[in-house]
């Protein structure tokens, strides 16, 4: 059997900057070679708080049900919306539930802290390990790619265009060397308090 | 080239009167050349299979270029012959500029798919055996014999792993024009429209879609174009540049090596196809 990690594709990127933060995905969902779909986002929001999640697209989906229920939960015990710490642990006891049989998911949590005004993100592996990072996470099937582009490109306290600017180019100069992710994507400048969410135009082969 | 025509010219030379020139006729053996080395083990085409990777083993060591769409079409006005231009690693794409078109010689053409060393090395060694032919018989080679030479070579090195999945194209004596598929496992097909490789599915379903004889030479070339650019959309494994060629009387012309990117764009905005793809958010 092919594996779970990439039989759909797709990818995904988080960048911290000074009092901002990024997260990108690519818009593909495909079956092994062949392009399913070109609108198929990998990233969520449950109220400030931004998850990307890439791996097998009936565990993404899944997953993003499944954290809408407990996050709707969590607002109404606590009478707040969750902040990215609280929903990074949340993730990571989530995906260690299913220890010995996992979602085929590499999730990244993207936010600003909305009592400290920090930035903050971080990634997992599919059974749970939090990688937390003050620079950036990579994920999906093009993760090499981005691991070696945001490398050099990245650089700390960075405004909210000029993070814009080197998340996208990292994204797009890592699609064009991954066959499985690509086809269009989406980019989110998170500040404390403003969200812009843009769509870049990509290469569709 | 005196010198050449008294080595490689038989005795039959001399008759200039053979017209007819039958596909059956050609016995092409081996030059002294030709011979690769072996490793010394008992079998060197199982171990190549074990260490190489195909659709059995798809975690061996050496991977080999794979993916690929490649299309030619016979028309009324001769042959249009289209490629993509990636070469994948499994999902890491290594290039996005190879040429899977190789001009064998200014009348014939072979595309590329498989493994790209085996169909780079055949189709120059046929141009050669061509070239042969040419001094030998004081004429052009037809596509029938030349693609015959191939199709006799690769068939006796069946089951040493040789990948290739081509057409051979392009006009021969007389200025017929020919067309045939010819790949590893012995294939040689005749036909007026072929599609090769990992995207062939999608560019038939366009081409299929526009194919008529009576195409003229713009639209023939639009075809072509346009079936490989669908392709690359929907097929992870081709993508990069569009190269086009036009075969006519007298040899190849070359009709470009263009990005696909600002190809699908204006398709998409000015003729308004791919609705598929969004361009504004929601």
């Amino acid at each position: 059997m092919s594996n779970p990690f990439t039989l759909n594709g797709g990818a995904c990127l988080a960048m911290a900057g000074k009092d901002c933060v990024a997260i990108a995905c690519d818009l593909r969902l495909g079956q092994q070679a062949l392009t399913l779909s070109n609108n198929f986002p990998k990233i969520f929001n449950y109220g400030d708080v931004f998850l990307g999640l890439t791996g097998l697209a009936t565990d993404v989906q899944t997953m993003h049900s499944l954290f809408r229920y407990k996050v709707n939960l969590y607002r109404l015990r606590e009478e707040r919306e969750i902040e990215p710490e609280t929903m990074a642990n949340l993730v990571s006891s989530s995906l260690y539930e299913r220890r010995f049989g996992p979602y085929f998911v590499s999730p990244v949590v993207a936010g600003i802290n909305q009592r400290t005004g920090k930035p903050f993100i971080c990634g997992f592996d599919s059974i749970g390990c939090i990688d937390f990072a003050k620079d950036f996470i990579v994920s999906g099937t093009a993760s090499d790619q981005l691991f070696g582009v945001a490398e050099g490109l990245w650089e700390p306290d960075l405004e909210p265009e000029d993070l814009f600017e080197t998340v996208s180019q990292t994204l797009l100069n890592s699609l064009d060397r991954d066959a499985l992710a690509g086809w269009g994507a989406h980019v989110y400048i998170i500040t404390k308090d403003k969200v812009t969410k843009r769509l870049l135009r990509t290469r569709q082969d | 080239m005196d010198a050449l025509v008294s080595k490689y010219g038989g005795s039959d030379l001399d008759d200039l009167n053979i017209l007819e020139e039958d596909e059956d006729e050609v016995t092409s053996s081996l030059p002294q050349s030709v011979s690769f080395i072996l490793p010394p083990i008992d079998s060197p085409a199982k171990f190549l299979r074990a260490m190489t990777d195909d659709h059995t083993n798809p975690s061996a060591p050496i991977k080999l270029k794979h993916g690929t769409t490649t299309l030619a079409f016979k028309y009324q006005g001769g042959v249009i012959v289209c490629t993509d231009s990636r070469a994948t690693q499994g999902s890491w794409i290594a290039s996005q500029t190879v040429k899977k078109v190789i001009e064998i010689n200014p009348y014939l053409l072979g595309t590329m798919a498989g493994g790209a060393a085996d169909c780079q090395y055949w189709l120059t060694y046929l141009g050669m055996e061509c070239r042969l032919h040419q001094l030998r018989h004081k004429r052009l080679i037809s596509v029938a014999a030349a693609s015959k030479i191939l199709a006799n070579l690769v068939y006796s090195y069946k089951g040493m792993g040789l990948s290739m999945g081509t057409m051979l194209t392009g006009v021969g004596h007389g200025g017929v024009f020919g067309l045939y598929y010819v790949d590893s496992d012995g294939n040689r097909v005749e036909g007026n429209l072929f599609c090769v490789g990992s995207g062939q599915t999608f560019a038939y379903g366009v081409l299929d879609r526009g194919y008529k004889w009576d195409l003229t030479d713009e639209e023939a070339l639009e075809l072509g174009r346009r079936s490989i650019l669908a392709a690359t959309h929907r097929d992870a494994y081709s993508g990069g540049y569009l190269n086009l060629y036009h075969i006519q009387k007298d040899g190849w012309v070359h009709h470009g090596f263009d990005d696909t990117n600002p190809v699908f764009w204006k398709q998409k905005l000015e003729k308004g196809e791919f609705q598929n793809v969004s361009t504004s958010l929601d």
